[in-house]
């Protein structure tokens, strides 16, 4: 494993590629997430809000599709949707390789998953709460943005954390399918070359982003949190 | 008479349909005047919460009206209910605090809700932190504050709105003696001073006859007696009124031969020894056979259940005697089931 020629190689990667694949891994992680959250934040919401006794009931047959949506994207092993979903990444973004081309599927792999954990989140906050709110005279959309967003806060940021690690995680994946950043140097190298040093470089490195990615996390949604003294 | 302002006229409430349908409320009339400090007391599942749920709609009646300072909130649109809500504050027992909020935050909620200028609404919150006696808490989180605290806040916050209405459900059930005695006496003052118009709901005597100047008794989703408090406490007319109002009447041990009376204090002087009177004045000797009076300032309320003696003529000269006690109702018991 640490023959010359490995070491070599691994001195290489580290000295051309290492940086740029790590600003691939973040900006693949990063950017559907916050995709992801853009579309799945009002979902999720929507999910609580207009379901029977909510704050703002839809009609039944709009949730039980929404519902059924979110349900069958969940469903399909992310590798699958990967190359389910090309032809629509070749039409947004004008290419199917390449970190660019990844951030199509990532988001749509997320965002049903966002929606499932928010509406998790947005069910947590105290019914007495809103209660009171309504007994206020407060309209179901203050109640969305000075109520359930604010109260809801610590578990969608902790939530947060958890969409982006798991997006993380498929990011690396996309390295099979043309994808770029780390998930493309263990992949590349580390599989299809039996470079097992790489591979071992590379998914420490991993390793390492998702702890620190996490530790912060803990960080922000402990201060952000009023309930804990 | 004073000025109605709330009236409840023919309400009902039905939860769900067809065999599972439950009748939380039936047929409810009830006229609360401007500054009463109105008691609606029940046990539980009496259907208590129900009733003051519609009175600033959060539950929609199955049918009758609720009139609330001459609107009838049932017939308002979605956007004149929330107008006419901000009139119509609501304390709970939960208190119902936005966790996230500081307490000043909390306060100026409702002033938020109604576009109320930030400044504005920050110099009245700190005012009212003053009148609920805890100035220094402006910055404290809920999860700082102990339960007493907590619904000061929500009381100031229930007042940021100015409202003419103030609905209490259960406001004192998670609160200890003391601050339950506390919290009662801030709604008194708060009661006389701004002339708000308080509705407690509560499952507890001593709440009502604390604050209250008139109750409704509810049980099974029925207005079983209403009045002065007074009158309601001092002589129950329903089972389930006597039921809230002695609630040990039942459950002591009767000799059957013995004849029994029921004496009821309302107001009678505290230093009046009746029971010593009657043994040395006229040699008549009565067993207590249980006993709930306690003295609010200078006077007794309470019950009391005397055995008369076997004698019939001495035990129809207790009787006499005891009817001429001012402030003292006595009653033969007749409805003792052992």
């Amino acid at each position: 494993m640490f023959s010359e020629a490995n070491v070599a190689l691994l001195q290489n990667i580290v000295r051309e590629d290492l940086l740029h694949a790590i600003w691939e891994t973040l900006y693949m992680t990063f950017v559907p997430t916050v995709i992801a959250f853009v579309i799945g934040l009002p979902l999720g919401i929507l999910l609580v809000t207009g379901e029977e006794g909510g704050i703002r009931p839809l009609p039944k047959a709009l949730m039980k599709a929404l519902n059924v949506v979110i349900n069958l994207l969940r469903s399909v092993p992310f590798l699958i949707l990967l190359v389910v979903v090309l032809p629509v990444s070749k039409f947004i973004m004008g290419t199917t390789v390449g970190s660019p081309a990844m951030l199509v599927p990532l988001s749509i792999a997320a965002f049903p998953f966002v929606a499932r954990i928010v509406e998790t989140s947005i069910r947590e906050v105290d019914k007495g709460v809103i209660e009171a709110a309504q007994a206020m005279g407060a309209s179901p959309f203050q109640i969305v943005w000075k109520v359930l967003i604010p109260e809801a806060k610590p578990a969608l940021i902790s939530n947060f954390m958890v969409a982006l690690i798991t997006i993380f995680g498929y990011g690396a994946m996309a390295g099979i399918v043309g994808g770029g950043g780390l998930g493309a140097i263990a992949v590349n190298y580390g599989y299809y070359r039996r470079r097992q040093l790489v591979l071992f470089f590379a998914v420490i490195l991993m390793i390492i982003i998702v702890q620190a990615l996490q530790s912060a996390g803990n960080t922000v949604t402990r201060k952000s949190d009023k309930r804990i003294r | 008479m004073g000025e109605k302002i709330i009236e409840l006229q023919g309400l009902c409430k039905t939860f769900g349909t067809g065999d599972g349908a439950v009748e939380a409320l039936k047929d409810i009339h009830i006229d609360i005047e401007k500054g009463d400090i109105f008691g609606i007391i029940g046990l539980s599942g009496a259907g208590k919460s129900t009733l003051v749920r519609c009175i600033n709609l959060l539950e929609r009646p199955s049918s009758g009206r609720v009139i609330v300072n001459g609107l009838d909130m049932t017939a308002l649109s979605e956007r004149e209910l929330r107008k006419a809500r901000q009139s119509i504050s609501m304390i709970f027992q939960g208190f119902n605090l936005l966790m996230q909020r500081t307490s000043l935050e909390n306060i100026c909620f409702p002033m938020e809700l109604a576009g109320v200028k930030k400044e504005e609404a920050r110099k009245k919150a700190r005012e009212l932190l003053e009148i609920v006696d805890l100035p220094d808490k402006a910055d404290a989180y809920p999860v700082q504050l102990s339960g007493g605290q907590k619904q000061r806040i929500a009381i100031a916050r229930a007042l940021a709105s100015d409202p003419q209405v103030l609905l209490c459900d259960e406001a004192t059930s998670a609160l200890d003696p003391k601050t339950t005695q506390s919290i009662l006496e801030l709604l008194k003052r708060l009661n006389r001073a701004l002339g708000v118009t308080v509705v407690v709901i509560t499952h507890e005597m001593r709440v009502v006859e604390q604050i209250c100047n008139r109750v409704a008794i509810l049980d099974g989703g029925v207005v079983q007696e209403t009045g002065f408090v007074a009158d309601v406490f001092s002589n129950p007319k329903t089972e389930a009124g006597r039921r809230l109002v002695l609630p040990e009447g039942e459950k002591i041990h009767v000799l059957p031969q013995n004849r029994l009376v029921r004496l009821v204090f309302n107001g009678m002087a505290a230093d009046e020894p009746i029971i010593s009177t009657l043994a040395i004045e006229q040699g008549i000797r009565l067993n207590i056979m249980s006993a709930d009076t306690r003295s609010i300032g200078e006077k007794t309320f309470g019950n009391m259940v005397l055995g008369l003696p076997e004698d019939e003529t001495e035990a129809a000269r207790a009787l006499i005697y005891l009817r001429e006690i001012p402030g003292v109702t006595a009653e033969e018991v007749t409805d003792y089931v052992q």
